[in-house]
């Protein structure tokens, strides 16, 4: 492809580089994209993860004294917001980004110019939060800022909180509308939504639940932004503000946002189940309806993070009882996937290890969530490392599970190589026991009254043991991560040549080589099943079993193939717009007027270059934007 | 060799037959009705946490906001007689009603200015209660979408004028005019929620 | 629209995009829409100003508002003459806005243990 830099002509001449360093700033490819949000959404959870690690050190022995009260609680907070928003959704967006249209038959997403500017404001808010650390101190108030603390800590940490989260925000919106567009509108011709991979399935409702979900989270940052810079009253009680309001408005948004958070992986389960036990995947409608009625329900449970707060007992009754109902369809997926394994011809390679391992692991987080929803058990188990072992088991053991599973499954097709098995059985074996390590006597001490977000804890609990096991589980974590990094650096030198369809798979990925070619497809698919690749290679015996088609594996792909196909133009106006976002920022907490009229008018003027460049780079023909 | 069933679609092939951008549009508006009901429900909470301060009857002048209200109705009329104009290529006539829009917003927005400029010399500002701090963030957002639709207005003018702005091109008027009549509805929501309905 | 020419090709949801040319209001019925939510609002305050009313005067208010929204979306939006999809992409945020938000007051009006200013 055209390696030529930029033409010179005009401020509006768009650049024509897809390859080279430059051509990562203004690549509106989603297949890029997809890396560069994997890439640094890997590179935050190494930096989450020692956060945790300096955590676990501190609460290793009673009084521990390797962090200050203060210095733990910007690592506990930046722990939490790191891993939700810079490495759970972001890794769900690298998959999501990549294999959307390849699995829908697409050339790219709805919007490419607009999917370039959520990776910059991702990875420019992400980089605007970290600088807390060194402008004062990092966010300490929790990843969930309860009002009224969060109005009143003295550092800027709050306001990076507040304006960051903010940030990442706008991409995530952005980034959500794209792919709802997308999955809508830009199907091959014959997949119906019923046709559509459940992986698809999940990433269209969590796209509705960020649609719907994060405007309400932006509105309570704006009230606490407000309150800390701009001298307002929600959260003071002193004025008469209710800090009950901050948790409404937090968990409205914060409850949907779980369910954003495990979607993604339950789809990449759903793939990789079928596919690594031969079979079609147990129950598709119902699996689907079922992630479809999760993310309903997931709006009339929010509530139940304020069992403790006095809401009185017909809210706290209708809250449980929402909360119990919303296991059912969740308990469905479960069976539905035991069902896709039973009778299958079950094939253990590592994508599949880490699949299991999340409906195991996931299992475990859901039966203590069930415990929560006992309202008169909850007041003990809240604000205890019982509820901390609850979410590590659905977002470590389900989210992060899930999303191995599907990097070690797409890995070849992404890049061309496969990822060595043996490590990768390494990996899962050290990630699966210091995971459990870790996370399982939280049970136990939450139970006997430990609490949570506690710097320190004295002599005489009992605690101190169970929490030296929890240290030692974090470094083998830590290890087990390690060992996925040298897998990649390793099989990457090595280059074991994948092909197109290293695991036989199902879904029209498969269908085109490996790693994916610019144009993704040649000719644009047309889907006549469900499973469609499957059914284009197999034929169903009368014995029931698959019987290969004559021609159907075979892909035969010609060197002229794809040549003809008009891909979007990249652009640099979406980095550019991104640009302002933080000067604004930055602006805003140092009430500095000139930065915040200097980042306005950045993305104002980036704004108004993507709206006005022309659609095609110089000697490509066409007119208008997109 | 390969004999997989492929499509023949054209450039502008859809699933839906629906454009992108509507599909999008109508998206985003369903999601901002999330911002906007946050707000009014803040609203709704504080509009009686006054603290020292003045209270919503002893500040809000409802013959002036109504007047305000009215110039920003009409302003809606105005966009869909734009984009009537430009979907049947009357391009000077766009332009016409699309200036007569982003002026009436631009009355509205004056009148919200002097209104707010009002209120704080009598004594409520964001810093006044929660009533204030309530007050002030809900109708400010909507101001500031107003703003920001302005500008878009006079861009398309500005486009129309450099002869960029056809019948071919109506889907950009078409957009404007959608987002521009949501923070119309918006503010009939406001203007009933919060100048009307008493708060006793 | 050009579509799949495939064998056998199945679509999604038939596209309507034709429709809307057909059913299109023209100039006069946006004015008439206009006058008539010019008499709303002029009824609207006058109610707010008749202290008999004054009863009646927060159902009245909310009808006339959801009726002028009602005329704005419909009408001024196209929403009445487009594709349904659209109408349930922005009444789904519509109705989940007001649900949720009217479940978190109800919980600060109703049934607190420990009503603050509210109770």
């Amino acid at each position: 492809m055209a390696v030529a830099a930029y033409r010179q002509r005009g401020l509006f001449a768009r650049p024509t580089a897809t390859s080279g360093a430059k051509s990562w700033f203004t690549t509106v490819d989603h297949k890029k994209i997809g890396i560069l949000y994997g890439a640094t959404a890997l590179f935050f959870f190494v930096v989450g993860g020692l956060e945790a690690v300096f955590v676990r050190l501190q609460l290793a022995q009673p009084n521990g004294e390797v962090l200050s009260n203060d210095l733990y609680n910007q690592f506990f907070t930046m722990h939490g917001v790191t891993m939700i928003f810079l490495v759970v959704m972001p890794m769900g967006v690298a998959l999501m980004n990549y294999f959307i249209p390849l699995m829908i038959g697409a050339r790219d997403v709805a919007f490419p110019r607009l999917n370039a500017f959520s990776y910059w404001v991702f990875l420019l808010g992400g980089i605007f939060l970290y600088s807390s650390f060194f402008l004062g101190g990092a966010p300490d108030g929790g990843w969930f800022g309860y009002a009224p603390l969060s109005r009143s800590l003295p550092s800027h940490g709050m306001d990076f909180y507040s304006i960051g989260l903010q940030v990442l925000g706008i991409a995530s919106l952005a980034g959500a509308i794209n792919f709802a567009v997308t999955i809508i509108n830009m199907r091959a011709p014959g997949m119906t939504l019923l046709r559509m991979p459940v992986f698809i399935w999940m990433s269209l409702v969590v796209s509705f639940l960020l649609i719907f979900a994060l405007p309400v989270l932006s509105i309570a940052l704006f009230q606490l932004m407000f309150d800390r810079l701009f001298g307002a009253n929600f959260f003071n009680p002193a004025m008469g503000g209710d800090p009950i309001l901050w948790q409404h408005l937090f968990w409205v948004f914060g409850h949907p946002e779980v369910y954003i958070l495990i979607l993604p992986a339950m789809g990449i389960v759903s793939e990789v189940m079928p596919v690594f036990s031969r079979k079609p995947l147990f129950g598709y409608a119902a699996i689907v309806f079922a992630g479809a009625a999760i993310g309903f329900m997931g709006w009339g449970v929010w509530a139940h993070h304020m069992f403790a707060v006095g809401l009185g007992p017909v809210a706290n009754s209708a809250f449980a009882l929402s909360t119990m109902f919303i296991a059912v369809p969740t308990g469905v997926k479960i069976f539905n996937w035991m069902g896709t394994m039973w009778g299958g011809s079950l094939k253990f390679h590592t994508p599949m290890l880490f699949s299991i391992g999340f409906i195991s692991m996931f299992v475990i987080g859901g039966l203590s969530g069930v415990t929560h929803a006992i309202v008169p058990h909850d007041a003990q188990q809240t604000d205890t490392y019982y509820i901390v072992a609850h979410f590590h088991y659905v977002l470590f053991g389900g989210a992060m599970f899930g999303i191995m599973s599907g990097l070690y499954y797409w890995w070849p097709k992404i890049f061309g190589y496969l990822l060595s098995e043996k490590m990768g059985k390494l990996h899962f074996w050290l990630w699966f026991i210091g995971f459990n390590m870790t996370f399982f006597p939280m049970h136990i001490v939450g139970l006997q009254g430990m609490p949570r977000r506690i710097a320190t804890y004295p002599e005489g609990m009992g605690w101190g043991p169970l929490n030296m096991l929890m240290t030692v589980g974090a470094f083998v974590v830590a290890l087990s991560v390690l060992v996925f990094i040298v897998n990649i650096l390793i099989s990457r030198s090595r280059r074991v040549e994948a092909g197109d369809d290293p695991w036989d798979g199902r879904t029209l990925e498969w269908s085109i080589p490996s790693p994916t070619p610019e144009y993704n497809f040649a000719k644009v698919p047309l889907v006549q099943a469900r499973d469609d690749w499957w059914h284009k290679k197999y034929i169903e015996t009368p014995a029931g079993t698959p019987a290969p088609v004559p021609t159907g594996g075979a892909n035969g792909h010609g060197e002229d193939e794809g040549h003809d196909v008009h891909l979007p133009s990249p652009s640099y106006f979406p980095f550019v717009a991104a640009c302002g976002l933080p000067i604004l920022s930055y602006g805003t907490i140092y009430h500095s007027v000139i930065a915040m009229v200097a980042g306005g008018l950045v993305v104002l003027l980036g704004l108004y270059g993507w709206a006005l460049e022309p659609q095609f780079a110089e000697g490509e023909g066409g007119s208008g934007g997109h | 060799m390969a004999s997989h069933a492929t499509a023949d679609v054209g450039h502008d092939y859809t699933t839906t037959g629906l454009n992108h951008t509507k599909v999008a549009m109508w998206t985003f508006l369903g999601s901002d009705c999330l911002l906007f009901g946050a707000m009014i429900s803040t609203y709704l909470l504080y509009r009686t946490r006054t603290a020292a301060g003045p209270t919503p009857h002893e500040i809000y002048d409802i013959p002036y906001t109504s007047v305000s209200s009215f110039v920003l109705l009409m302003s809606s009329l105005t966009m869909v007689l734009a984009l009537a104009a430009i979907q049947r290529g009357d391009n000077r006539g766009s332009r016409v009603w699309l200036l007569a829009t982003a002026f009436l917003g631009m009355t509205f927005i004056g009148g919200q200015i002097y209104e707010f400029t009002t209120f704080v010399e009598e004594g409520l500002t964001m810093s006044t209660s929660p009533f204030g701090s309530a007050f002030f963030m809900l109708t400010g957002f909507h101001g500031a979408h107003v703003t920001v639709g302005i500008l878009m207005l006079l861009s398309l003018v500005g486009l129309s004028l450099s002869g960029k702005l056809n019948q071919e091109d109506s889907l950009k008027v078409e957009m404007i005019g959608l987002y521009w009549h949501f923070v119309d509805i918006v503010w009939i929501i406001i203007f009933t929620v919060v100048y009307l309905i008493p708060t006793e | 629209m050009s579509h799949a020419a495939g064998h056998g090709a199945e679509m999604a949801e038939a596209p309507r995009a034709e429709e809307e040319l057909h059913h299109h209001p023209g100039p006069r019925t946006y004015v008439w829409i206009a006058v008539i939510l010019s008499i709303i609002t002029a009824l609207e305050v006058a109610i707010y100003y008749i202290p008999s009313l004054s009863g009646l005067l927060v159902p009245f208010l909310l009808a006339f508002s959801a009726v002028k929204f009602v005329l704005v979306v419909g009408y001024f939006m196209h929403l009445k003459f487009d594709s349904p999809l659209f109408k349930r992409l922005f009444v789904t945020g519509l109705v989940l806005a007001a649900i949720v938000f009217f479940i978190v007051l109800a919980t600060f009006f109703f049934g607190a243990e420990h009503p603050g200013l509210t109770g």
